[in-house]
């Protein structure tokens, strides 16, 4: 057993526990909130002394972490039938969880946005949160064109090459969230002395923490003694992993699942090491606005960096422009106008010549391969929609690879950018990590199927075996594009002028790409 | 032994009540088995099928097998146990004998109890097993109670018994899945181990451990819904007073099940030869190929103690990913869920 100890400096956070859905749902959130009675369960939060109070079960889950990722693996834990009945706490010091923003439609996109794969939005109608992003701006699209700065080639694909209607869907990162949040709050009530309308069945108990996590221990057994028999000397002896959060609450669980992002703080506690390394490259996320509508993704690699253009709906798209850092900084700070003049050069003829288009040569090379023909094939290339303003402020933010070298421990595991931080060229950084979450939630279900301890090692490894090999996959994909890019070398100009080539007229080869991009689980090669 | 049976194998257990179109089809073989089994008169089969090289003169005679087929490499001393008093008349010579091998036995298992819960031990192939036979034992088992299977804890209400718990590695998800448990061993070391590891949990500390024996549970009159034995059969003296007792055990309309490893010659290869010897899974001399029993003399002997087979299924190991799958394949491993008949 390990011992796992870190001391922080704590964080005092005088928060006030109110029903964070008082003003929605409940309606006798007022009353509860005023009752000093109204600490009994939620005694963990305002217990500054630490002492462990109140409730009498330990968690089951202890998600530390309620951004996307970890509010999926919620999510997704309280819709399936085995599972709804764990008892999980999200532990999340972001305010933005305990007084949920209402998303107004005329606000501008937020810079911050990912594109969902389709299996990511089968994931979600599964969960029953689709419905709520249908709500709010949400872009699908089902043309991408690639290209890069030497005129050479370019790669157009279309969904209509593997008979589906999108490649993918667009959406803000915060409409992703709250649609994971509505649909836990819909079937739930988080505080249960608190009178909220049930809207549908509620066995389900979860309770966020708004504080940070401050260390994470998992005692030793031969800690206590044998005949000292309080609950918490029990906790102890099962080997249950105590929490301690800045606010002085602490919690025990059986299973902590760290979805706390890049710099995670569960696996720095626990000790994983990590490999990786930083790319040279600071990526510009901004969302712009164009005069006519925009319903493809397009991608052109430059000799800095690939610059992309997707698509987010209502006229505007959003940018992540990828470059040296130095770059980074002018780029950021030149006014508006030049930065706008600088996109429209960077899309369209700035660094070199569009491509030609050529579709005899493509028909009479490759038609002795047979099979269908794509669609995309014949289709020219286009030139993107001219950006006409900015429409938000601009963000730079360093790049960098990760991969933890395991995601699992016993009563541990990471899920999202915690286990994998990878370069945004594909947009597919979280549509692994929700691969992960809705992965873990299975396997969870799996376990309580045949009443296994959820934090038994030889689970977590059944997820870890099914999600490494796919993300170690999919990194290096990405890794390996981000170094062919990197290099301004003439041969290898060439080469990769025959690879836009190739992808863009072997058919099977691009409806794997297309798969593979998708989130379906082959490798591009082997269709 | 890589055999895939079924053609889209879904992620879930094979037997998972929300496939029962995959479970037929499954179960095709297998039950082909079973029906062949019940037509034919249990005489016959004893005189066409016994292995002309040995003859299973346990299950049907009172003889007892010759003490050469002991083992020499095991600890000679037994730990003295518990057993049950021998009975009077001509059983009690027959019980003296047997008891002494099951001694025997006994000593094999107690001389690492303790290494029950690790799961890097001896006992590896057994967690690993388990969530399978679990999921075979939920499904048969919803399905004959008629419990929902969609639910955390389907065997609400269920009273079952745990014949040769060992260290409690079955009966822990059984209560986790809401049984009310009987965990029944005649090691007494393993009742302490399992007893000790299942007060960790509240969920499990509730399972009732007791170093008794089957025999004696009958004396006392006691009855479950399900019982469940095992990996014991191959390891009792006498299976067939052994199927008799667990079949006292069961109410009417109750349910048995049984798993225990095939008398074959790829059983042979695989849980002797390769899981001992070679790969040295499991300490040497911990089964012994002649006590094993083919699926046909389960059911026979089942049949005998007023109990029909109804489903089996064989577990099959993927030496790949390592993981067990359920399969029609009862050539190695092989598990047998019967029932008692309802009264009236």
């Amino acid at each position: 057993m390990n011992r796992l100890v870190v001391r922080r400096t704590l964080y005092s956070n005088h928060h006030q526990p109110k029903c964070p859905w008082k003003r929605g749902f409940c309606s006798g959130g007022e009353a509860a909130a005023a009752a000093p009675a109204s600490s009994a369960s939620s005694g963990q939060l305002n217990h500054k002394d630490g002492s462990f109070a109140g409730d009498d079960q330990p968690y089951d889950l202890a998600i530390v972490g309620g951004g996307m990722v970890g509010m999926a693996l919620a999510c997704s834990l309280a819709t399936k039938p085995l599972t709804k009945h764990l008892k999980v706490a999200i532990i999340d010091s972001n305010p933005a969880l305990a007084n949920k923003l209402s998303i107004k439609r005329e606000d501008p996109p937020d810079p911050r946005v990912s594109t969902v794969t389709p299996a990511t939005i089968s994931y979600f109608q599964d969960a029953g949160a689709w419905q709520y992003v249908q709500q709010h701006r949400h872009a699908f699209f089902d043309k991408m064109q690639v290209w890069d700065y030497t005129g050479l080639g370019y790669t157009t694909y279309d969904a209509r090459d593997v008979y589906k209607d999108v490649l993918g869907c667009v959406v803000e990162n915060r409409v992703l969230h709250s649609s994971l949040l509505s649909r836990i709050e819909v079937i739930m009530c988080l505080y249960p002395e608190c009178k909220c309308i049930r809207l549908q069945d509620t066995d389900v108990q979860k309770t966020i923490y708004p504080s940070r996590l401050a260390s994470m221990i998992r005692y030793p057994s031969s800690s206590v003694k044998a005949d000292d028999n309080t609950r918490e000397a029990s906790y102890i002896k099962a080997g249950l992993v105590k929490l301690e959060m800045s606010d002085g609450s602490s919690l025990y669980t059986k299973l902590v699942v760290g979805a706390d992002g890049a710099k995670s703080q569960v696996r720095n506690l626990a000790g994983f090491k990590t490999t990786g390394w930083n790319y040279s490259q600071n990526a510009i996320i901004c969302t712009v606005e164009h005069s006519v509508g925009n319903h493809t993704a397009w991608q052109r690699f430059l000799p800095g960096g690939p610059i992309a253009l997707l698509p987010i709906g209502d006229n505007f798209s959003n940018i992540v422009w990828t470059m040296s850092p130095k770059q980074a900084s002018d780029l950021t700070v030149m006014n508006e106008d030049e930065f706008v003049k600088a996109v429209n050069q960077a899309m369209d003829n700035g660094y070199g010549p569009h491509p030609k288009s050529n579709f005899s040569n493509g028909s009479n090379k490759f038609s002795f391969l047979g099979g269908n023909l794509t669609m995309s094939t014949n289709e020219s290339f286009e030139v993107p929609p001219k950006v006409v303003k900015l429409a938000s402020k601009r963000a730079a933010f360093p790049l960098s690879l990760m991969h933890a070298n395991d995601y699992v421990a016993k009563r541990i595991v990471l899920i999202g950018d915690a286990a994998h931080a990878v370069h945004p060229l594909a947009g597919q950084g979280v549509n692994l990590g929700f691969g992960d979450a809705f992965t873990l939630s299975r396997i969870i279900g799996e376990g309580v199927a045949v009443g296994t301890d959820i934090g038994e090692v030889s689970l977590l490894r059944k997820y870890e075996a099914e999600r490494k090999p796919a993300n170690i996959a999919m990194m290096a994909v990405l890794d390996g594009f981000q170094k062919i890019y990197s290099v301004d070398f003439g041969p290898l100009n060439v080469l990769r002028a025959a690879a836009f080539h190739a992808a863009n007229y072997i058919s099977p080869l691009k409806r794997g790409i297309i798969s593979y991009a998708s989130g379906e689980q082959r490798l591009p090669i082997f269709p | 032994m890589l055999l895939f049976p079924l053609p889209h194998f879904p992620r879930f257990p094979i037997y998972s009540c929300s496939s029962s179109a995959t479970k037929r089809r499954g179960t095709a073989m297998a039950a082909k088995l079973l029906s062949r089994l019940r037509q034919l008169d249990t005489r016959l089969i004893s005189l066409q099928h016994q292995r002309p090289f040995f003859r299973n003169a346990r299950l049907f005679s009172g003889q007892q097998i010759p003490s050469s087929d002991s083992h020499p490499s095991l600890p000679p001393t037994p730990t003295p146990t518990p057993l049950p008093p021998p009975s009077a008349g001509s059983a009690g010579e027959k019980r003296q004998r047997t008891s002494s091998l099951k001694d025997h036995e006994l000593a094999k298992f107690a001389a690492i109890s303790d290494t029950w819960w690790d799961s890097e031990g001896p006992f590896k192939p057994l967690h690993a097993m388990n969530p399978t036979r679990l999921a075979f034992i939920r499904s048969t088992l919803c399905r004959h109670f008629s419990k929902d299977p969609n639910v955390p804890k389907p065997f609400d209400g269920l009273e079952i018994v745990d014949v040769g718990c060992g260290g409690g590695i079955l009966s822990e998800p059984l209560a986790r899945l809401g049984a009310t448990v009987t965990g029944v061993d005649a090691v007494e070391k393993n009742i302490k181990i399992a007893h000790l590891h299942a007060d960790l949990d509240p969920t499990t500390s509730t399972i009732d451990y007791v170093c008794t024996t089957a025999e004696k549970l009958v004396e006392e009159g006691r009855q479950f819904d399900a019982v469940m034995s095992l990996e014991v059969i191959e390891h009792v003296a006498d299976p067939a007073e052994f199927c008799k007792s667990l079949a006292a055990l069961t109410r009417p309309g109750g349910a048995v099940v049984i798993s225990t490893i095939n008398r074959s010659i790829r059983a042979y290869a695989a849980a002797i030869v390769a899981a001992e010897y070679i790969l040295h899974w499991l300490p040497r001399g911990t089964h012994q190929w002649s006590s094993f029993l083919t699926p046909e003399e389960l059911v026979m002997i089942l049949k005998r103690s007023s109990i029909d087979v109804e489903e089996m299924a064989g577990f099959v190991l993927n030496p790949l990913t390592g993981k067990w799958l359920l399969s029609d394949d009862v050539s190695v491993n092989f598990i047998a869920f019967a029932t008692k008949k309802a009264e009236g």
